[in-house]
């Protein structure tokens, strides 16, 4: 009987893997026949008013890596007070309030960011957008470069102050170094985090049919053009609604995995 | 230099301290109006964007009592619908009520949807993926769970709404985009981040603890169940609260399937609206006392997560002193 039971919990939770891979699967094999059919080269050639996807996969872009020259210094900044100089009660209570942020609704984020930067500024813009993107990603940043250098060794930072360097060269040179990787890692990541996020850019970046680089003004974005495509009546928008998921998901998967293999290596 | 880097570090990590209060006084102050007109009382009141006719002028206590009485039993006038709204702001006998009970419902029902439908696989997989499966499997998979975790969560709408709703609107019956379809989407989005959180509490169990118990002659369930659930058990609650603090804020994926309908459902598979449904297909539109009120549904759902994922990191930190 108790082997019984066994046997019956532990094909229960086989049967529970395989549900979650297929759902992996599912998704993925949808995302890719659908987009397969709908998908041109040609896409990548126009913009979203000739019924190509250029101008939105480029504004994406470009919103994410503003996001990223905004995020990743602040964020790194922030997890080196954290783990070099931070002391007791202040620095954890950050940390605790970082964690909090990192799960916040990405909604009320673009609320905010919609308070405070698109109706002072008179109108959705692709700074708006980045602004709000750069919020999400703050905290993971912080999150990783925390835990990542609380891998280094202290006998390395020991060695570098012994060597009478002052602490942020310790830092900046020993520290960081060490823990390159992983904080690279940390940032693709965070990168395949934001770039695939629609609530936050809804009301603060809107989307564009035209190519834009004028951050001032509305901004493409693929994500907010999926959901308006998507929730068109007309098939052919949704099928070019379907070709942009399915870039997007090779981008974002293209990105994480990079970033997972870049820490594998370094493991060997 | 020194002391520049310093400053510089300590005033990056400040910033969130003050992003934080940021969010929490901007959010206060936007919905402020709607917080003014209709106090706590929006809470639970299931009206949204309706005329309300107030026939009696503005006098001390039989306002009061007339406000009670027509958000109890309430006269909305059809026609006044079909009339522009500006039409409505100059005549002073009628108000636009704004309540937050149906997205707060919603929000809340399809949360635990997605938890009870969620908590048994992700509670299999995560001991698939610790106890049972060998090494390099373990790894493949967990891999692949985590990859499900990072696909956006638009992704998970259109998939939902297109191939996986109307399988349970056969199955179940209803519309296919229902309280429960919204759910059980958000489900599969939470499963791989709280099979990994579970995964990597349980295994912080010792070793030596599983090996006695195998020893003592204990099928691998049983050091399941008496061993490792025990042991990791805070860890584990602790992923299930931060997890229905994920699907509380999500928005795209529930966005459709949840229909967007502000209407209290008296069914499973009913369509109905979540907070940040609400907010992502009507702020454009708003103005306003409406958008005040959506600020207003953006603070309680921003106090409801900061909440729950407080308590979940405080159980987390419980762990971290023992």
């Amino acid at each position: 009987m108790r082997l019984l039971i066994n046997k019956v919990i532990l094909g229960l939770s086989i049967f529970s893997a395989i549900l979650g891979l297929a759902f992996l699967g599912w998704i993925l094999a949808t995302l890719f026949f659908k987009g397969i059919s709908s998908f041109h080269f040609s896409l990548f050639l126009n913009d979203l008013i000739d019924g190509g996807l250029r101008n939105l996969i480029i504004g994406q872009f470009i919103m994410a890596a503003i996001a990223g020259i905004i995020g990743i210094p602040l964020g790194m900044m922030a997890g080196i007070y954290l783990r070099e100089y931070g002391r007791g009660k202040y620095a954890s209570i950050i940390r605790d309030l970082s964690d909090i942020m990192m799960s916040a609704p990405s909604i009320v984020i673009g609320a905010f960011v919609y308070a405070v930067v698109v109706i002072p500024s008179g109108g959705t813009s692709g700074f708006a957008g980045a602004i709000a993107l750069a919020i999400m990603m703050i905290p993971i940043i912080i999150n990783t470069t925390d835990s990542m250098l609380s891998l280094v060794p202290k006998e390395l930072r020991e060695a570098g102050i012994a060597l009478g360097a002052s602490k942020y060269r310790v830092i900046l040179d020993i520290v960081l170094k060490a823990a390159k990787v992983g904080i690279m890692t940390g940032i693709l990541l965070a990168f395949a985090r934001i770039i695939g996020e629609t609530a936050p850019l809804l009301f603060t970046s809107e989307t564009s049919n035209y190519f834009s680089l004028d951050l001032t003004q509305a901004f493409p974005s693929l994500t907010v053009s999926i959901y308006d495509l998507a929730n068109e009546p007309i098939e052919a928008s949704r099928d070019l609604a379907w070709a942009a998921s399915f870039i997007l998901t090779f981008l974002v998967l293209v990105i994480n995995l990079t970033g997972r293999f870049i820490t594998r290596n370094k493991h060997k | 230099m020194e002391k520049l880097f310093q400053k510089l570090s300590l005033s990056s990590a400040s910033l969130v301290f003050l992003i934080l209060i940021g969010i929490f006084i901007t959010l206060f102050n936007a919905s402020k109006p709607a917080i003014d007109e209709f106090g706590f009382d929006f809470i639970t009141d299931s009206t949204w964007n309706q005329e309300v006719v107030i026939d009696t002028p503005k006098k001390d206590e039989d306002t009061y009592l007339e406000d009670e009485l027509l958000s109890d039993d309430l006269m909305i006038d059809e026609t006044d619908e079909l009339l522009s709204d500006e039409d409505n702001s100059e005549n002073s006998l009628t108000k636009t009520v704004f309540g937050g009970w149906i997205p707060i419902v919603g929000t809340v029902l399809s949360t635990i949807i997605a938890l009870i439908f969620a908590l048994p696989i992700a509670m299999g997989i995560a001991v698939f993926l610790a106890e049972i499966a060998p090494k390099n499997i373990s790894h493949i998979v967990g891999i692949a769970i985590e990859l499900l975790a990072a696909i956006p969560s638009i992704i998970f709408g259109m998939w939902g709404l297109y191939y996986f709703a109307p399988i349970i609107a056969d199955l179940v019956g209803g519309y296919q985009v229902s309280l429960l379809t919204a759910g059980l989407v958000l489900g599969v989005m939470i499963l791989p981040f709280m099979a990994a959180i579970t995964r990597d509490s349980m295994n912080t169990t010792p070793d030596v603890l599983k090996e006695s118990a195998y020893a003592l002659g204990a099928t691998k369930f049983e050091v399941i169940k008496d061993i490792i659930f025990p042991y990791s058990k805070v860890g584990i609650i602790g992923s299930i609260i931060l997890a229905l603090g994920r699907a509380l804020g999500e928005t795209m994926a529930v966005a459709f399937l949840i229909g967007s309908i502000f209407s209290l459902p008296e069914a499973i598979n009913d369509p109905t609206v979540s907070i940040p449904v609400a907010m992502a297909n009507n702020f454009g539109e708003a103005s306003g006392l409406g958008e005040s009120s959506l600020f207003y549904l953006a603070l309680i759902l921003f106090i409801m997560s900061f909440l729950v994922i407080g308590i979940a990191k405080f159980l987390f930190l419980k762990k971290g002193v023992k």
